[in-house]
């Protein structure tokens, strides 16, 4: 016996891991890999993802018990970032390059392959047609030959004596399925780049003209940024948005955004030189490599205070829209009262005038309602508090409320609850007047940016092509034999023979009209 | 430009009408298929020309119909009036979506409820187009029994009235996306049903006891396959194109090319069901039934995306609502 094949246990690993590539890379393992990142991406369509909704997602848990918290702890509502998410498509890149390198070497070879041997019996193939002819066999395989231009054509001699011309077209079948499955991989791949060298924000800013820049992080209500990003190298420009315009059809659906702004970026940024754009919801500005959005608007109500001491402060914060169709909207506006330098006190007299807000108002018994989105009547109804805003205590808090728990500890009063409507005024305790001066717009923007996403658009157009000519373009064969009639018989015998080497319909027709034409000759054609 | 309210009704009218006569259609359809012969002929000449080939090692060639000169009956007379009620009622489809698209001067597919009239009509016509190819006319009945109940939901359920669109839609590539997936979606109906069929015939021919009455009125196995096997090669490819589309056009209206919305997530899941299809045709061991089973699941997978989706998730892609 030799001891060739036994087993140590080096040579154990190297078939372990070769049948491990091996299975890998097969199809079936293609195929149930597919499988599963189809049912994987499911659950991302059905449960709130965090990444597009933190609130409903929180609410959700919450609103599921250990059933939402175990979900979370498995990464469903992070489904595209999660470790199961990733490890079937980076199996599933793995089985393509695996895939697709050995076939490369393959669509190499074949490339410059000649078309194979003219078979045996051309009778048992699905096409066949035999007949005889008084042209010469020269004369069959010259016109063979013009027929047949534009296939890859080989012409033999063969042992008997006999000629035949092999056939074969279709060829850029391969190429189309390689020229797809590689535009796949760098698809996937520039996309991966994409999310760690891009970031994307937003932001509200106020239709009135100031300027707002992407000079870092904070200059953001939201910022996502990928992995690669630290906010402190943003591409510079500047924008500011002159107005906002919103026009509705008469039921209130909204039919056109448009605002116009102007940016400065590159050179303009030096000479202080701004160019004008349009912005709107389809077309988005494209400057310095980043692309502004216009993603929402709403109302920022504009009030004037009037101290007891005659200074006079005007405010306009935005509110945001509670009711999108109409909207109405919520929000509170935070005063601090100039001219007191000690901070105990100045934390007694901050005022914060807070509750709805309705562009075109509409009274439901003594409920403020709006009953459209445009600005016609704007109004406002009220509660206006006086104590500290809790602004010092360095917690963050959201713009479009105050702090109740400040509200509970009665460090911030209610002083009133008042409907205003443009241009009214009330007059607080303390002889503080506040009015109402009317809105302005305020717009909310997306600034995006995706190095690459240019080279993902070229893979996904490969991907597309390809595709098309994986699909479409048939490989096919054809094949004729001439053969001298037998002894003291005149003419030559003609066999044509096909077959289609991929999905069989259509190529019934193309045999039919190329066969009946060889052994008709190519006359008066 | 304000809406005409007066050629919407018509188009209404026409819609109605058009499911009106699609139910009457059907019902011939079934006569034919439930008592003529061309069921029956259609399976024994698909048959036979299949084992003609078994030693050939190619499934048969179409375009040199066999139809064997035998005497018409009652039902396929019947089912030759179905095949016209069809074609008329295809026609009053095609009036519905023109007229909606003339009422609101814009591209008729800009909610669902004109989405989901602009596919079932696309299935219509894609049926139409392989009647012609495959003898498979007594078969209409299985194809528009879901199109008629796709008609029936969209047009009370789903029902919007005519209305110009949202900012965010008014884009030359609502024309371009939108139909690319009107298409794909449409003829992807198609292909659903034949592989439905096709697991009754395949079942019919595992075991001639089981489907013996309904089994031996197919076509071959083999034709079925075919037929889905083609109709998803053609829509595919447009399918991906609207994918595409959709992609370029997130970019300008959303900010990002894809950001896993959860329509953009089901086309995805469609779109991987689909590439899963085409893979299994060339895996030994998953051509047939596998294939069949998951072509049915791509398709279920758009219908989920239609109305699922559109209704009960809330995403970017505002024909939610209806
Ligand atoms: C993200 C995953 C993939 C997708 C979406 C995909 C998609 C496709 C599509 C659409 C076709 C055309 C089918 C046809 O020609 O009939 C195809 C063909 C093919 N794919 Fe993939 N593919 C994927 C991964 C893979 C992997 C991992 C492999 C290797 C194991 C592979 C191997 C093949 C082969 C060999 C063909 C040719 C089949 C034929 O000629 O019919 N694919 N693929």
């Amino acid at each position: 016996m030799t001891t060739q094949y036994r087993q140590t246990p080096l040579k154990r690993v190297f078939a372990f891991l070769r049948n491990t590539w091996r299975g890998l890379t097969s199809m079936r393992t293609a195929l149930v890999l597919l499988f599963l990142l189809a049912l994987a991406a499911m659950p991302g369509a059905l449960l709130p993802q965090r990444n597009l909704n933190v609130a409903k997602t929180d609410e959700y848990i919450a609103a599921h018990g250990w059933w939402g918290e175990l979900l979370d702890r498995l990464q469903f509502f992070e489904v595209y970032g999660s470790v199961w998410f990733s490890a079937i498509y980076i199996l599933l890149m793995v089985s393509l390059i695996g895939c697709l390198a050995p076939r490369s070497f393959e669509y190499a070879k074949a490339m410059r392959a000649k078309p194979v041997l003219t078979p045996r019996k051309l009778s048992r193939m699905p096409h066949h047609v035999s007949t005889t002819t008084d042209r010469t066999p020269e004369t069959v395989l010259k016109d063979t030959h013009t027929l047949l231009k534009g296939w890859r054509r080989v012409e033999r001699e063969e042992a008997d004596g006999s000629r035949s011309i092999s056939a074969e077209r279709g060829y850029l079948r391969e190429t189309g399925n390689l020229v797809f499955h590689f535009g796949m991989l760098g698809l996937i791949i520039f996309f991966a780049l994409g999310k760690l060298f891009g970031y994307e924000g937003q932001v509200i800013v106020q239709a009135d003209g100031s300027p707002w820049c992407n000079s870092g992080i904070l200059g953001y209500d939201t910022f996502n940024a990928g992995l690669r990003v630290d906010g402190t190298d943003l591409n510079a420009f500047c924008i500011r948005l002159k107005d906002f315009e919103a026009r509705y059809t008469e039921s209130g659906q909204a039919n056109y955004y448009h605002s116009n702004m102007e940016y400065q970026s590159g050179e303009d940024l030096q000479t202080g030189a701004w160019k004008p754009y349009g912005l709107e919801v389809n077309s988005p500005l494209r400057t310095a490599g980043d692309r502004v959005y216009l993603l929402n608007f709403g109302y920022s109500p504009k009030f004037t205070v009037t101290f007891p001491d005659g200074t006079v402060r005007t405010n306009i914060t935005p509110w945001r829209p509670a009711d999108e169709p109409t909207k109405l909207s919520e929000g509170a506006t935070k005063i601090d009262q100039p001219g007191i330098s000690d901070p105990i006190e100045r934390r007694t007299r901050q005022l914060a005038i807070t509750g709805l807000l309705a562009p075109t108002a509409f009274m439901h018994g003594n409920v403020l309602t709006s009953s459209r989105p445009e600005a016609n009547k704007p109004a406002v109804a009220v509660d206006i508090y006086r104590g500290d805003l809790g602004l010092d205590a360095g917690r963050g808090q959201s713009i479009f409320q105050i702090d109740q728990s400040l509200v509970a500890d009665g460090r911030l009063k209610k002083l009133t609850r008042q409907n205003l409507d443009q241009g009214q005024e009330t007059v607080l305790d303390d002889g503080t007047k506040v009015r109402f001066d009317g809105v302005q717009e305020w717009v909310a923007i997306q600034v995006s940016h995706d190095p690459v996403q240019g080279w993902v658009l070229v893979c996904a157009v490969a991907m597309l092509i390809g595709l098309a000519g994986s699909l479409l373009v048939k490989r096919r064969r054809v094949w004729v034999r001439v053969t001298p009639a037998g002894e003291g018989e005149p003419g030559t015998v003609i066999e044509v023979a096909g077959l289609a080497r991929t999905d069989q319909a259509g190529y019934g027709e193309e045999f039919q009209r190329i066969s009946d034409k060889l052994v008709q000759g190519q006359r008066g054609n | 430009m304000p809406i005409n309210e007066t050629l919407s009704q018509y188009s209404d009218y026409s819609y109605t009408t058009a499911a009106a006569i699609y139910v009457l259609a059907l019902m011939f359809a079934l006569i034919e298929q439930g008592f003529g012969a061309k069921g029956r002929l259609a399976a024994e000449r698909s048959k036979q020309k299949a084992r003609e080939l078994v030693g050939a090692g190619g499934p048969p060639a179409y375009g040199t119909p066999v139809e064997a000169p035998r005497e018409v009956g009652r039902p396929e007379r019947i089912g030759r009036m179905g095949a016209a009620l069809l074609v008329l009622a295809a026609l009053l489809h095609l009036a519905a979506i023109v007229l909606r698209g003339l009422a609101v001067h814009r591209a008729p597919w800009g909610n669902l409820y004109e989405y989901g009239m602009a596919t079932t009509f696309i299935a219509v016509v894609t049926w139409i187009v392989i009647m012609r190819k495959f003898p498979v006319r007594h078969l209409t009945g299985f194809l528009l029994l879901p199109v008629v109940i796709l008609m029936f939901v969209n047009g009370t359920m789903l029902y919007t009235t005519a209305a110009p669109v949202q900012p965010a839609l008014q884009s030359y590539w609502l024309i371009i996306h939108v139909s690319a997936a009107i298409i794909g979606s449409g003829v992807f109906l198609v292909p659903g049903v034949a592989s439905v069929l096709y697991l009754f015939r395949a079942a019919h021919d595992d075991n001639p006891a089981k489907f013996a009455k309904f089994g031996p009125k197919l076509p071959a196995a083999d034709v079925l396959d075919r037929i889905a096997y083609r109709t998803t090669i053609f829509a595919f490819p447009i399918f991906t194109f609207g994918v595409l589309c959709g992609a370029v056009w997130a970019e300008a209206a959303w900010g990002r090319f894809w950001g896993w919305d959860p329509k953009e997530t089901v086309a995805f899941v469609a779109w991987v069901v689909y590439a899963a299809y085409l893979h299994s045709r060339a895996t030994a061991g998953w051509r047939g039934k596998r294939a069949a089973i998951i072509n049915i699941v791509g398709f279920s997978a758009t219908i989920f995306n239609m109305f699922f989706v559109n209704l009960v998730t809330s995403g970017l892609h505002s024909y939610a609502g209806g």
